[in-house]
């Protein structure tokens, strides 16, 4: 498997670092890393889900609007930040891998490196009341 | 390919009776291919003397710079080849999100800390930002990425054939992984020097000094040691030495790294002068 982009490896490093719960997808929005407070959100450990496509990480979440209806995967912020780079922010609630659903605020970014490399985004959660 | 260590010194010049054998000079290589295309990498001090054997060669030289630190390009200005007006020179630097390479390198040869101003040198000078993709000059093939470094710095691997070098001068891989080794595909610079033939890399400091120096941009040797082992490197050439480590301690370090594990690769002193042919 070809080394990740050094800002890849850096932002994962970060993140381990960090309390906030952090999420790092590829351009393709396939699952790269979370850290561990945000294994406490999504009820599982990384070691144990490891990568994913975005299908199948959108789909193990089951995220849901505030309203109460599935949100379809282009409106999930991570989503947003990957195709229309920009930063995006959403409430919403998602089943961890626990069974447990958490009402959790997601704010997420692109990476973009030198040169207009896409590398990907980094999501970033926050529990709500 | 020829490989030649022109400068093996890291971040300050450190000429003296006691580098004389690991030297004194900054961050200079000479790889030369069997067309005798001619690369440099880096201009430490050591492009000096270096510049002084390809005097009125003409043809062309490319120079590649990893980044832009004052240790890797002071000794730019006095390379001679810069002065032939018959001489085509490329030199190829990191990309930066806002200035281009003639702009940053601008800064140095400029007055007040230079006399000659990089435009007005009378060689045929082109400026390129090195591209993601791999490129060939001469018959090598060069290969740059990105590499854990403070600022925008790349490593580069060199293949002609089979034959490869890859050269991390400035490389500190220990920050971008909770423990050395980690996965290959999370440690930064491992493509680059995967399987490498030479690897010449950063060794700057000891253990010790490592703790104090984290996030500076460079490894200790025993960093070194386990990134060539994970890497697959047939041999390393420890390199960037720390200005205060004389030959007396550079040959402590290379003795204690002999007797601390089986290297599963060839050690090779990161002398001034030393060649190696691939």
């Amino acid at each position: 498997m070809a080394q990740k982009a050094i800002e890849l490896i850096l932002m994962r490093q970060l993140a381990s670092s960090l309390a906030m719960p952090i999420f790092l997808v590829d351009p393709s929005g396939n699952l790269l890393f979370y850290n561990e407070p945000a294994e406490e959100l999504l009820g599982s450990r990384y070691d144990e889900t490891g990568e994913m496509p975005m299908t199948e990480w959108s789909r193990l979440f089951a995220p849901i609007g505030e309203d109460g209806s599935p949100l379809p995967g282009e409106a999930l912020p991570l989503s947003i930040a990957l195709h229309k780079h920009r930063a995006a922010h959403l409430a919403f609630w998602i089943r961890g891998l626990d069974g447990v659903s958490r009402k959790i605020g997601a704010t997420a970014f692109p990476l973009e490196g030198q040169g207009g490399r896409q590398l990907g985004a980094v999501g970033i959660f926050w529990e709500q009341p | 390919m020829k490989v030649t260590l022109w400068g093996t010194r890291g971040s300050l010049a450190a000429p003296g009776p006691e580098t004389i054998r690991y030297g004194g000079n900054t961050s200079c290589v000479e790889v030369r291919g069997k067309e005798d295309a001619l690369l440099v990498l880096d201009a430490g001090t050591g492009i000096q003397r270096l510049g002084a054997t390809v005097r009125g060669g003409g043809g062309r030289i490319d120079l590649l710079l990893t980044h832009l630190h004052m240790d890797h390009i002071q000794g730019l200005g006095f390379f001679e080849p810069l002065y032939e007006p018959d001489r085509e020179i490329h030199i190829w630097g990191p990309p930066s999100p806002t200035l281009d390479l003639r702009t940053r390198l601008a800064r140095y040869l400029s007055p007040p800390l230079f006399p000659v101003r990089l435009r007005d040198l009378p060689c045929r000078l082109t400026l390129h930002n090195v591209p993601p993709e791999r490129f060939e000059v001469g018959g090598l093939e060069v290969e740059a990425e990105l590499v854990c470094h403070p600022g925008s710095t790349v490593g580069y691997r060199i293949s002609e054939g089979p034959r490869s070098v890859a050269y991390l001068p400035d490389h500190e891989p220990a920050l971008g992984v909770r423990e050395l080794p980690g996965e290959p595909e999370w440690t930064s610079g491992f493509d680059l020097a995967a399987g490498a033939d030479l690897l010449i890399h950063d060794a700057q400091y000891t253990t010790e000094e490592y703790q104090e120096r984290i996030g500076w941009g460079h490894s200790a040797i025993r960093d070194a040691v386990v990134f060539a082992t994970l890497a697959g490197a047939r041999r390393l050439v420890p390199f960037h030495h720390d200005p205060t480590h004389d030959d007396a301690m550079l040959d402590r370090i290379d003795s204690a790294v002999r007797a601390s594990a089986d290297l599963a690769f060839r050690l090779s002193a990161g002398m001034e002068g030393a060649t190696f042919e691939l």
